[in-house]
């Protein structure tokens, strides 16, 4: 493997459990982690939704990712960034989400994207 | 005319694009990512609120419970699995996908 180390940030944009992407988003983010890379989130738009609490998918039974979220933690997967402005559109506070997370302002999290050796959308 | 919506308001037209030619008292019927514009507080709850007041407004229970949904807008009826058949045998289906 290269010895470099690469920053690396997936953009989730799309709502949980309407669609696959956020959950292969998130599989990919557990596999490439285990390369040690240099891994970021951010959740913009409709992807702040996946961060929402008290999602109970055992209606529609499929298992969810609250709990693989959880513990991204474990994964070195240490820094995960919302838009405060999907957020208020959203009338969610960061008291709704049931991750530590850092809310930013737009222009912030461009500046963060703009540092990225690569970018993944989701 | 039942019209159902199974997409995010904010992710498209979908959702104001049916408002504009619901008839009055046509049930709207909101499921998947839909149930999205049932919530409180986000930037559609006044469109959602001002078709209440001329259309019954249906959201699917099972969708809400696993997106985190715990308060729904005034007026919003919640229903299950037999409430979606119970419409779907009632009307016409207009799916905006």
């Amino acid at each position: 493997m290269g010895e470099e180390i690469k920053k690396i940030m997936h953009v989730v944009r799309t709502a949980p459990h309407g669609t696959i992407y956020p959950y292969e988003g998130l599989e990919m983010v557990l596999i490439m982690a285990a390369y040690e890379q240099e891994i970021s989130m951010t959740f913009i738009g409709d992807g702040v939704y996946c961060l929402k609490k008290d999602q109970d998918t055992s209606k529609l039974a499929i298992k969810g990712f609250m709990k693989t979220l959880g513990v991204l933690e474990d994964y070195d997967v240490e820094k995960l960034f919302v838009d405060r402005i999907s957020l208020e559109e959203r009338g969610l506070t960061e008291e709704d989400l049931y991750v530590a997370v850092e809310v930013l302002e737009s222009p912030a999290i461009g500046k963060l994207m703009a540092q990225q050796d690569v970018i993944i959308p989701h | 005319m039942l019209h159902c919506i199974n997409l995010s308001p904010f992710c498209g037209e979908s959702f104001t694009t049916c408002l504009r030619f619901a008839q009055d008292q046509d049930p709207i019927l909101l499921i998947q990512d839909g149930v999205y514009a049932a919530q409180t507080g986000t930037k559609f709850a006044s469109l959602v609120e001002s078709a209440l007041a001329k259309n019954p407004v249906f959201a699917l229970e099972s969708d809400l419970l696993a997106r985190g949904i715990t308060t729904t807008l005034e007026g919003v009826q919640v229903i299950d699995y037999d409430g979606f058949v119970g419409l779907a045998e009632k009307h016409q289906v207009n799916s905006w996908l």
